[in-house]
């Protein structure tokens, strides 16, 4: 009883409802990470330098991954623009450009846009980790893609992301 | 081939992504049987890593200079998970040869 109190306390979402924005219009990769970054800021996860560091950010170091479902981007800027930590989730009705993680001559389509907002850099790798496993898992992009609300996405990122 | 193999894990931030495929590429050489030591840089310390740690591969998830003279490998598969096995079978062979 106490020991599941505690996790009960420990575990907080990574997304909530209020972060999700779906469908979500945008008309480029800085549209939707602006988009999220508001929803970020208004949530008090983020700074309001945020979303300029990010969209700066994407032009060095892109985030799109090419992968195998729905193309989905994991735009971030570093720790010293983040509060607190949570990822806002944007569903595209149709794909953006992101340039291409580790190939700066591409882009991908992407319709799956998680902004992180991660306050320490180790907790980033394990995020990384464990988003790495979820986009990884046959169905799941599929999944978030075809979500009708936000607590669909909700639940979703919940059952996979498990950090304490 | 005898020996440890070196290798260079490049990323924008020396952290986060270079760590996910720090780890992928431990786990490959082992089920190959080659043993490995991993070092992790950002993409703008690879030439002075290359002078320090002699790396026999570099796997790297951000561009990184071509006239390296050793052989580079884009390390985005292990995250997109597309081509994974593609990479996995040359980064093997490369050690391999190193």
């Amino acid at each position: 009883m106490k020991a599941t109190q505690k996790q009960a306390e420990t575990r907080q979402p990574w997304v909530r409802e209020d972060l999700v924005i779906v469908p979500m219009r945008a008309k480029s990769a800085a549209d939707a990470i602006a988009q999220l970054g508001a929803r970020l800021q208004t949530g008090g996860f983020v700074k309001d330098t945020w979303t300029q560091a990010t969209i700066e950010r994407e032009k060095t170091f892109a985030t799109g991954l090419p992968t195998p479902e729905v193309g989905v981007a994991i735009p971030h800027a570093d720790v010293e623009h983040v509060l607190q930590q949570a990822i806002a989730v944007g569903v595209l009705e149709k794909p953006v450009e992101f340039g291409e993680m580790g190939n700066p001559d591409s882009t991908v389509p992407v319709r799956i846009v998680c902004a992180l907002a991660v306050a320490r850099s180790e907790l980033l790798v394990t995020l990384l980790q464990q988003l790495v496993e979820m986009f990884q898992s046959p169905g799941v992009l599929s999944q978030i893609a075809g979500a009708r609300s936000p607590a669909e996405i909700v639940e979703i990122f919940d059952h996979h992301i498990q950090i304490e | 081939m005898n020996g440890e193999r070196r290798v260079l894990i490049a990323c924008g931030t020396a952290i986060a992504t270079a760590t996910v495929v720090a780890e992928k590429v431990k786990e490959i050489a082992k089920e190959a049987g080659i043993p490995v030591k991993v070092a992790q840089c950002k993409a703008a310390e690879v030439r002075g890593r290359i002078a320090t740690f002699d790396p026999h591969v570099i796997v790297a998830t951000t561009p990184v200079p071509k006239d390296l003279g050793i052989p580079v490998f884009n390390g985005v598969p292990f995250l997109s998970g597309v081509g994974m096995d593609a990479l996995k079978a040359q980064i093997i062979e490369a050690l391999k040869k190193a």
